[in-house]
């Protein structure tokens, strides 16, 4: 498999990158770590004209932590996210995702805004950006929630002169109950499916603002309202559990494919919400 | 495009198309042909190389992407020619059969180690998860991994 012929370019500014891109409607794509964009050009998915590789455009590689928020620049890698120290405290449940993501030689050159723009229904990062309603900033000044930036399975609302600047987590409590459970056949393969899942406690002990997140399982990544409506005012104990594994489930919408059938995805998604509730409560 | 990097410590420069990966470009054009491809899409691991001290996978790397980086192949594990301690492993506890997989093993490998010498075992069975062998059942290949540990923990103390 050898790629098709494209020119390379490596502006050495913002300003000069979005300025190609614009030089080249529909015609030019952005390299990040090119751990997805390369094997879409191998198996001759996109024959792009021009490639822009935005390796030297200096700023995109922060991991911004404060008060309200954190804030993950688009050239971020994974392995970088792995290395942060205060990460897991400042969203346990964003770095324990990101621990799921990819091989180690992958995790060297994958990054954030990659992995957004890729929109992969199974991809991690994606999934935990909706569960957490984290906003994804683009170069055209726009915040647009990760909700409504992914449409479908590789279909995302970004134009194709825009680029992702960053994506932004909302401050998390300290008290917060999070869970995060995939499977995969091997580790850092794309899940078969996955969930993310957090809420708090009432002063009565009770769950509520729950946000349980699929991936894999379904199209693109989404919350699975149901299932959160069951959490919300819930005793945790085995029938809560049961309910809410059973409503997740239910509400799931799997494809088929060479992995999985619909009933083993579904299935599974009841087993990982049971297992993600179970590490919420024990934490 | 023109680019020049540095190979197994020497530095080059050299012509390359941007379509051509780093993979290819090492194997056919500087002859480096100990670096393998056995899938050319990401999943076998088989293409491994260190690129500024990261082990990269050299098939989803384009070459003109090296431009102005240090980058190493197996062909530079051991420059005096001897084996390295982690190649001796490997031929100790017989961790290649066909001998595909094992440059991308070796330079896996040698990056994990180098950062991380006192990865435990199972650190080690997860990072190699990204690389498949056809041959070897992968236990030779730990075994060897956990041997060779101790020649790079060094001055390094254990965290
Ligand atoms: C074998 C294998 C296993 C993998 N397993 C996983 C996994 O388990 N979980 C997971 O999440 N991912 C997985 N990945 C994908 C990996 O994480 C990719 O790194 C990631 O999805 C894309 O990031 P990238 O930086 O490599 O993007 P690239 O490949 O460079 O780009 C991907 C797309 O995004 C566009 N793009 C890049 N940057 C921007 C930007 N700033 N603004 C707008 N568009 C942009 C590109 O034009 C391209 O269309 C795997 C990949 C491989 C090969
Ligand atoms: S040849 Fe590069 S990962 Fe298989
Ligand atoms: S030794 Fe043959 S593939 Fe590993």
């Amino acid at each position: 498999m050898k790629l098709p012929p494209f020119d390379y370019r490596a502006p050495t500014s913002l300003q000069e990158a979005l300025a190609l891109l614009a030089d080249h409607p529909g015609d030019a794509r952005l390299l990040a770590g090119g751990q997805s964009l390369i094997p879409i050009l191998a198996f001759r998915l996109a024959q792009p004209a021009l490639l822009i590789d935005l390796r030297h455009v200096p700023s995109l590689n922060h991991i911004d932590i404060n008060d309200s928020a954190t804030t993950l620049g688009a050239m971020v890698r994974w392995c970088e996210i792995e290395k942060s120290e205060p990460l897991p405290q400042a969203q346990p449940l964003l770095y324990d995702a990101c621990l799921h993501i990819a091989h180690f030689q992958i995790r060297n050159r994958g990054t954030v805004g990659g992995s957004l723009a890729h929109a992969d229904p199974a991809a991690e990062l994606p999934g935990v950006a909706v569960c957490c309603e984290a906003r994804i900033r683009l170069s055209s000044g726009q915040e647009i929630a990760a909700a409504e930036f992914f449409t479908g399975a590789l279909q995302t609302t970004l134009a194709p002169e825009e680029m992702i600047l960053a994506v932004v987590f909302p401050a998390w409590p300290a008290a917060r109950k999070w869970g995060f459970a995939e499977f995969a056949r091997r580790p850092g393969d794309l899940a078969i499916a996955g969930i993310a899942l957090f809420y708090d406690l009432d002063m009565a002990g009770r769950a509520r603002d729950a946000h349980i997140a699929v991936i894999g399982a379904t199209n693109l990544p989404m919350r699975l309202s149901s299932a959160e409506a069951r959490l919300n005012g819930a005793d945790l104990n085995e029938a809560a559990l049961a309910a809410v594994a059973q409503a997740a489930a239910d509400s799931a919408d799997p494809p088929a494919d060479i992995h999985a059938s619909i009933a083993y995805r579904k299935s599974l998604v009841a087993t990982l919400v049971r297992r993600a509730l179970v590490q919420a409560m024990s934490r | 495009m023109q680019i020049a990097f540095t190979i197994n410590g020497a530095p080059t420069a050299a012509e390359a198309q941007p379509r051509v990966t780093l993979a290819d470009f090492l194997r056919e054009k500087l002859k480096l042909t100990g670096t393998h491809v056995g899938c050319s899409h990401g999943v076998c691991g088989a293409c491994t190389v260190i690129v500024d001290g990261a082990a990269i996978r050299s098939c989803l790397t384009l070459a003109v992407q090296a431009d102005g980086c240090h980058v190493t192949t197996v062909e530079g594990l051991s420059p005096s020619g001897d084996l390295s301690p982690l190649q001796a492993a490997f031929r100790k506890h017989h961790a290649l059969q066909c001998g595909f997989c094992t440059p991308g093993m070796l330079m896996t490998l040698h990056a994990l180690l180098t950062d991380e010498p006192y990865a435990d075992e199972a650190r080690i069975r997860e990072v190699l998860g990204g690389n498949l062998c056809r041959c070897t059942g992968y236990i030779p290949i730990v075994a060897a991994a956990c041997e060779a540990r101790i020649a790079y923990q060094g001055a390094k103390v254990q965290p």
